[in-house]
């Protein structure tokens, strides 16, 4: 990869005898907006932490900025921005007292009253951290995280735990960030957050990437089946709709039939057919492209959230 | 350290923030002061110099709580990772911990050299530049030990165990509050090996006799080093972690904090003349228990 900002080889890493990571590699290249993609405990913010210069590595090669993390000193930290998982500044600190000492650690940094109105936070700007709300706490991460005008920013489950409204908001400064030609490495276990913010994904699972590319590509990996949810008047059971033509996989959720389907509008007229045959009725059914949780369930046998 | 005086200042903003920190390092020693002057020394203005002495020796050694317990808080709450992304080093905080405990504890000195002169009405209030870097290198000394005790602890609670042991010795073996000279003197020799013993000691000599500063330059010898030797060990072992665990090796390091004071108490017990000193002092408060008899 040309321009890399990142470059990630076979990075181990345990803890006593968890392997939490198992030979990762990636690399991010400049002015990308790079999403870890997997369930809580696949090792991404060990490798975050990593890279942030936070953890020891036990092998493996990590580069940033064409720096190692935990020897790059003054100068590594001078040029990057990170939101941890679970921020926490004193309760009593107001928030223009916490930007402008965060801006005091830096040789450049962004004037913090600037950083207060950027994130909608010129009405709490004299309130203390432990009055603001999960979302406040996080816009105010963020404004922390760019005090020092870096080139890479390591976002860390930046949204976990918000709202929609919230987590919508942390969407459209992200956007903005990409706008800014910032380089940014996003940890997350929503597949929205990496379809939509990411140019790039890589799908983590116990330690290992099972997968990296565009989230486009990362779809037409999983073979274009389209996924098919039908919900039927007399719950039939998957063993008929296996049968369907293009189905390759059936599963029952909350009483609905989900149908991994490469032939779409061949699968609903068989369908259609095989209802009025045995008699029973189409409640509702829904068509969606394949998602990046497919592709993970494809890659993995198991969700998500699970 | 060249962010230790911005995060001295931020941490000083929390302190005076925090009910309990107010309590703890104002309430608590003008108490003590009013409990002396009221209780023991009942209003007389000799015996209160004779007493300001340990009250401010008290107000001094707060410093080993104050901000080491808020260091030990920071870890806990993770607030020390977001610290470690920045530019800010592990010297910065600790050196900002002693910063901020000397500003803190100056104002209530002041108030309490006030109330004894203005409310007790005490006419010779001793030397008060011997007492001014007594109070100065007490409070850097007592805010080092309570650094690292904070390094070697894991959470709060363990912290506030060894503190709470630490402080009763402080407390009861150095003459703060009970006069040495009424101790057996087995207790007497033993406390010669405490920090604290040489604070209350030097602070009752500065307040009672306008000493010259020179006097105290062995007690203030021996605190710059147990300072420099607890300040060296707490850097070792400083933690950012929340989870990163002292090894139970590393605490034995604690001990060489200690090792300047075992020295000087064998030194004191062999040769030394501070225990007379302590005893001469006495003199003062006995002799104005006498003068308040006939009355």
């Amino acid at each position: 990869m040309p321009d890399g900002v990142i470059e990630v080889r076979d990075l181990q890493k345990s803890y006593g005898d968890v392997q939490a990571l198992q030979g990762v590699s990636f690399s991010v290249a400049a002015g990308e907006v790079f999403g870890l993609l997997g369930p809580n405990g696949a090792g991404k913010t060990t490798t975050v932490e990593i890279l942030e210069g936070l953890r020891t590595r036990d092998s493996g090669h990590a580069s940033v900025l064409g720096m190692d993390p935990r020897t790059g000193g003054d100068t590594f930290r001078q040029r990057v921005g990170a939101v941890l998982q679970a921020t926490a500044l004193p309760d009593k600190l107001r928030v223009e007292e916490a930007l402008s000492l965060f801006a005091s650690f830096y040789a450049r940094h962004r004037n913090p009253a600037e950083l207060v109105a950027r994130f909608q936070l010129e009405d709490k700007r004299n309130a203390f951290y432990s009055q603001l709300s999960g979302g406040q706490k996080q816009r105010l991460a963020l404004a922390l995280a760019l005090v020092n005008d870096p080139e890479l920013m390591f976002l860390d489950e930046p949204t976990a735990g918000l709202d929609p409204q919230a987590r919508r908001e942390i969407y459209s400064i992200i956007q903005e960030l990409r706008g800014e030609n910032k380089t940014i490495l996003l940890t997350t276990h929503y597949i929205e957050e990496a379809d939509r913010l990411c140019d790039r994904v890589a799908i983590v699972d116990h330690g290992r990437v099972i997968a990296t590319g565009t989230p486009e590509e990362l779809r037409r990996h999983s073979g274009d089946r389209t996924r098919i949810t039908v919900r039927l008047a007399r719950p039939d059971g998957v063993g008929e709709l296996r049968q369907l033509e293009g189905v390759s996989d059936v599963t029952e959720e909350d009483g609905s039939y989900v149908l991994q389907s490469s032939k779409p509008p061949r699968t609903i007229v068989a369908l259609v057919k095989q209802l009025e045959n045995s008699g029973n009725e189409l409640q509702s059914l829904e068509m969606a492209s394949p998602t990046l949780e497919d592709v993970f369930i494809e890659l993995t046998g198991r969700r998500l959230r699970d | 350290m060249k962010y230790s005086w911005v995060l001295s200042k931020m941490r000083m903003r929390l302190a005076m923030r925090s009910p309990a920190f107010l309590f703890f390092s104002m309430v608590f020693p003008l108490g003590f002061l009013f409990m002396y002057a009221v209780v023991f020394a009942r209003g007389n203005p000799e015996a209160i110099v004779y007493l300001m002495g340990p009250v401010l020796a008290l107000t001094v050694m707060g410093s080993f709580w104050g901000m080491s317990i808020q260091l030990v808080t920071f870890r806990e709450q993770g607030i020390l990772r977001r610290f470690q992304l920045t530019t800010v080093g592990a010297g910065s905080l600790l050196t900002s911990s002693i910063v901020s405990n000397y500003f803190l504890v100056l104002p209530t000195l002041l108030i309490e050299y006030l109330i004894c002169r203005y409310i007790f009405h005490a006419r010779d209030m001793g030397n008060l530049a011997a007492v001014l870097v007594l109070a100065s290198i007490g409070a850097a000394t007592f805010s080092a030990f309570g650094l690292i005790v904070a390094s070697v602890t894991n959470n709060m609670q363990e912290t506030q165990v060894i503190n709470n042991v630490i402080w009763f010795l402080f407390l009861f073996f150095s003459g703060a509050t009970f006069p040495l000279s009424i101790m057996p003197l087995w207790i007497q020799r033993a406390a010669l090996f405490l920090p604290a013993t040489y604070l209350v000691a030097g602070m009752q000599g500065a307040m009672l006799r306008t000493s010259m500063l020179p006097e105290f330059l062995g007690d203030c010898v021996a605190l710059l080093i147990g300072m420099g030797v607890a300040f060296g060990i707490s850097l070792q072992l400083f933690r950012w972690e929340p989870d990163a665990k002292v090894p139970g090796r590393a605490k034995i390091w604690v001990v060489a904090a200690m090792v300047p004071f075992f020295l000087l108490g064998i030194w004191q017990n062999v040769y030394g003349r501070q225990l007379q000193e302590i005893h001469r002092n006495f003199q003062v408060l006995e002799q104005a228990s006498r003068q308040e008899a006939p009355r």
